[in-house]
């Protein structure tokens, strides 16, 4: 077996700032298979991570048991210090932790704006009544949804798209959308599920370069799922790999690249003689 | 020994029920669709085996035969014109369309052989009954539930040993690759509604021989009773009607013997309820896992 | 609304402000018009009979799209919620004026509806802590269980008042103290009611509803309700509480249909269990499915039409149920089956696009219900 480096991944800028999230033996078995095993991973306040691995290694599970969509057989999971044992998915999302899906899961009816004004339902608020009754706090409240959304849609330019079905729109731009939605709710983690899925090389490059911008003009971190390399060797600060449900190896982008445990698992053992 | 004679009578009730569940049952897991208008076929049978018997002047047996006869056709015919061409549509859509299709059934029912209720002729079956000890258990009812056993032991012999039944499973699980594998999903889709629909006039004439009132609406309550049942069991699954329908029969008995006669219905679904709540797909239903 | 908002509205906000007044501005106008007919005395009676049933029955769709349209979820049950309301309507009305002798007929109109209301909201969150835990066709089983309980548990029901106070009981009639005034008499159902309800209530009502429903699906709850609709994970990934908007939308839904039920039961010297049926759910639904999901106009009006059809078909007495499921039939195939679809869509395009053309817009507008 392949040693596993016993340093965690942070950046030295967030060195001396609660982590924004650590796992500590987080596992989940299904019916004695063990899709996630003894997973252990800290992030810095505001890093950008990659989780990479193999297909069926385990990583959207990894997400969905960071988000609360499945509860961990074994294991903890903390948010900026917080144990997230025994709280909802809803719970989770009000300590600051958002997602993007795989297979991407817009408001399919619902525009481009109302998407992201989903995610800003926790962030600007007003009560059911002061919504029937169109009291003044709902104007006021109405409008400044409506200027974030906007403010967000324009980081991606999407502004004019905000009258769109949300169904309707090309592949890229739903991937995006999610983002943005994801953005909305004031994330202090942002988890990307293969973000660049179905991009050519120029769209990731731009994907790259809004990642990087949204950390540093968001001040977040960022873990997140990927397949494409030079996406996540370009942009990812620290990097897990995963495979059959277990961390073979943690590192820099060079060191990941280097580990012979990681090139057996993506290419197969090299052939004797 | 009344205990046992409300136990036996629930269980023919339950026999009934979960001989209709099946057909609920088999066309959800095929066509993933609730056929609304089932309950109606079964009123169908019913008026058409009280023809037989009353005014044509049939043996037993040729107005049961022709009774399914003509509900196998009905049902494939409600099949192919008015669910196929929806195939692709939204199960809501659908669902009205059935409701439709049951509306029409009733009142087709209702111009040919009016709103009076008749009554259906229980001498053919009704016979003699059976002493067991204490026990005066009528031949309707022991037919009832001979039949039931009968039934499920024939559909779970045909499901898992003929290509047809078979097939069955295959389209019911999915159907793209079904007809990839070469199997004619129209075809097979077509026959289910047409095992359901010949049972339908079985459970229809069971349900008038154990009691007798013939109307148009005569379906309609067991049909909802029976799609309960079918649920309660785990939709989609031939196993869980059976045991659904039974288990609907005998808590329909006893609790109107034993609580009250009035609430008999009310209990029924109470305990449908309650048993949702603490197996939310059903007695042997398969929780649905939806992919994150 | 204020003026300066309208000027600055993006097109999907001015389609959805359009929408609104459209449908106000039809129940409105259909009011208007109505009224003066009715003074004029140029209504037919079968007419004026029906105008408090559609008013009923057009809140009741409405309500029901809430549920099924915007929030995603089959009720089959609905019917149940109405039944409550009628009886509660009734009981109020009857204690209020044997009680306390109110004799003003507007006063325990709208006390009857608002208790009718009340009650079946309560019920509406009792059975909607349990049944909006369950999925799809799970849900709606339980919906009709619920509403078929309810049936037959006020076909035993037996309320009675004397002395100004009210006397329950349940399957056992005798238990009720002797010489009381029967308000509900089990099976015979709500009796000897004063009929009370009009048009104008009837009217009132609808537009409360029409304010309640749009006005919550287009804010920040209404959002949320639909989000939970279209994607329960993605909702609550975002931190929507899918139970709490679900309940909201089932909620709000049971009162306008208690309310909707007092005013239908108040119309009528008696209300019968057999009136809230499983059949009056499913009635609903279908007016609710041929109107649209999602669309409250389109709701408004199927109810109407629907209400009206029984009626105008009478003349072909028999066969009138038998064409009313054929069209039904009929209606279902051609606006769901995608060849038909495609077909009525090549027929209608050449009109669409002259409409499109005088209204100034540009081709290729994403179409948003």
């Amino acid at each position: 077996m392949v040693p596993v480096p016993s340093h965690s991944i942070i950046p030295e800028r967030d060195v001396d700032e609660i982590p924004v999230m650590e796992t500590r033996h987080l596992g989940i078995e299904f019916g004695g298979l063990k899709a996630v095993d003894d997973f252990n991973l800290t992030i810095g306040k505001t890093e950008i991570a990659g989780l990479i691995g193999p297909n069926g290694a385990g990583k959207t599970t990894v997400f969905n048991l960071l988000t609360k969509v499945y509860e961990p057989t074994t294991g903890a999971v903390l948010i900026n210090g917080q144990d997230l044992h025994g709280m909802s998915i809803v719970q989770a999302s009000r300590l600051g932790i958002a997602r993007t899906f795989q297979n991407i899961r817009l408001f399919d009816k619902m525009t481009v704006e109302e998407n992201v004004r989903i995610g800003l339902h926790n962030q600007i608020r007003y009560d059911m009544f002061t919504g029937i009754l169109r009291l003044p706090r709902y104007w006021k409240q109405e409008k400044r949804q409506h200027e974030r959304a906007m403010e967000l849609l324009d980081i991606f330019g999407m502004q004019d798209l905000a009258d769109e079905t949300a169904g309707s729109l090309p592949y890229g731009a739903q991937r995006r959308l999610e983002i943005v939605r994801a953005l909305a709710t004031d994330p202090k983690l942002l988890l990307l599920d293969e973000p660049a899925a179905g991009m050519n090389p120029h769209e990731t490059e731009e994907l790259m370069e809004n990642i990087a911008k949204i950390r540093d003009q968001f001040q977040i971190a960022i873990l997140l799922i990927e397949h494409d390399m030079s996406l996540v060797m370009g942009v990812c600060e620290g990097i897990c790999v995963l495979n059959f449900g277990k961390v073979i190896a943690k590192g820099t982008a060079d060191e990941i690249q280097a580990n012979p445990a990681v090139i057996e698992a993506y290419l197969g053992k090299k052939k004797e003689g | 020994m009344i205990f046992l004679d409300h136990l036996i009578n629930g269980l023919s009730l339950g026999s009934i029920y979960a001989i209709i569940a099946l057909g609920y049952t088999m066309v959800y897991g095929i066509a993933k669709m609730l056929n609304f208008a089932h309950g109606d076929v079964i009123m169908v049978g019913a008026y058409i085996a009280f023809c037989g018997l009353q005014y044509w002047g049939f043996p037993p047996v040729l107005a049961i035969l022709v009774a399914m006869v003509a509900c196998t056709i009905l049902g494939i015919t409600i099949e192919g014109l008015a669910y196929r061409p929806l195939r692709q549509a939204a199960s809501l859509a659908v669902l009205i369309t059935a409701i439709g299709v049951s509306y029409l059934l009733q009142n087709i029912a209702l111009m040919i052989w009016g709103a009076n209720p008749k009554s259906f002729p229980t001498t053919f079956i009704n016979g003699s009954s059976i002493r067991l000890g204490q026990l005066n258990i009528s031949t309707a009812t022991i037919i009832t539930i001979l039949a039931n056993v009968v039934i499920m032991v024939g559909l779970t012999l045909f499901t898992s040993k003929t290509k047809l039944g078979k097939a069955m499973r295959c389209v019911s699980e999915d159907r793209g690759a079904a007809e990839l594998m070469g199997i004619n999903v129209n075809r097979t889709i077509s026959l289910t509604f047409a095992i359901g629909s010949a049972l339908a006039a079985i459970a229809g004439i069971l349900l008038c021989s154990s009691y007798p009132i013939l109307q148009p609406t005569t379906g309609s309550m067991p049909g909802i009773k029976a799609f309960t049942a079918a649920v309660f069991g785990g939709i989609g699954s031939i196993p869980g009607a059976m045991l659904g329908g039974i288990l609907l029969g005998v808590i329909e008995i006893f609790g109107k013997a034993y609580i009250s006669t009035e609430l008999g219905d009310a209990i029924v679904f109470a305990v449908l309820i309650i048993v949702l709540l603490v197996k939310p797909a059903g007695l042997l239903g398969k929780p649905m896992h939806e992919k994150v | 609304m204020r003026k300066c908002e309208v000027r600055n509205m993006t097109k999907a906000k001015r389609k959805r402000l359009i929408y609104n007044l459209v449908t106000f501005g039809l129940v409105i106008v259909a009011f208007i018009i109505l009224e003066n007919m009715i003074s004029a005395k140029a209504i037919s009676r079968s007419l004026k009979g029906q105008l408090v049933p559609i008013c009923a029955w057009i809140i009741m769709a409405v309500s029901l799209n809430l549920v099924i349209g915007f929030s995603g979820e089959l009720s089959l049950g609905h019917a149940g919620f109405m039944s409550i309301g009628a009886y509660t309507g009734a009981v109020v009305s009857g204690w209020l004026l044997s009680a306390f002798d109110m004799q003003d007929p507007l006063l325990r109109l709208v006390l009857a509806i608002l208790a009718g209301g009340i009650l079946a909201g309560i019920f509406g969150v009792l059975i909607g802590i349990p049944v909006l835990r369950l999925r799809g066709d799970y849900l709606a089983i339980v919906t009709l269980a619920f509403g078929e309980i309810i049936r037959n548990l006020v076909n035993v029901l037996y309320i009675g008042t004397a002395d100004g106070k009210l006397h329950f009981a349940f399957l056992n009639k005798e238990k009720l103290p002797a010489g009381v005034t029967m308000l509900v008499d089990g099976a015979k159902g709500a009796v000897k009611i004063k009929p009370i309800s009009t048009f104008e209530v009837g009217f009132v009502l609808i537009l409360i509803t029409l304010i309640v429903v749009l006005n919550l699906v287009n804010s920040r709850a209404g959002r949320a309700i639909q989000a939970t609709r279209d994607n329960r994970i993605a909702a609550e990934s975002m931190g929507v509480s899918v139970t709490k908007y679900k309940m909201m939308a089932f909620v709000t839904a049971a009162v306008l249909a208690g309310m909707a039920g007092a005013l239908y039961g108040l119309n009528s010297s008696t209300v019968v269990p057999t009136q809230f049926t499983f059949n009056q759910s499913i009635n609903v639904l279908v007016f609710v499915v041929l109107g649209g999901l999602g669309n409250v106009l389109g709701s408004i009006i199927s109810a109407t039409f629907l209400t009206i059809l029984p009626e105008v078909l009478r003349e072909f007495a028999d066969y009138r149920m038998l064409v009313y499921a054929v069209v039904l039939i009929l209606v279902m195939i051609f606006t769901n089956n995608p060849t038909t679809r495609a077909f009525v869509n090549r027929l209608a395009s050449p009109a669409k696009k002259l409409v499109r053309k005088n209204r100034g817009e540009t081709a290729g507008g994403g179409d948003v219900k």
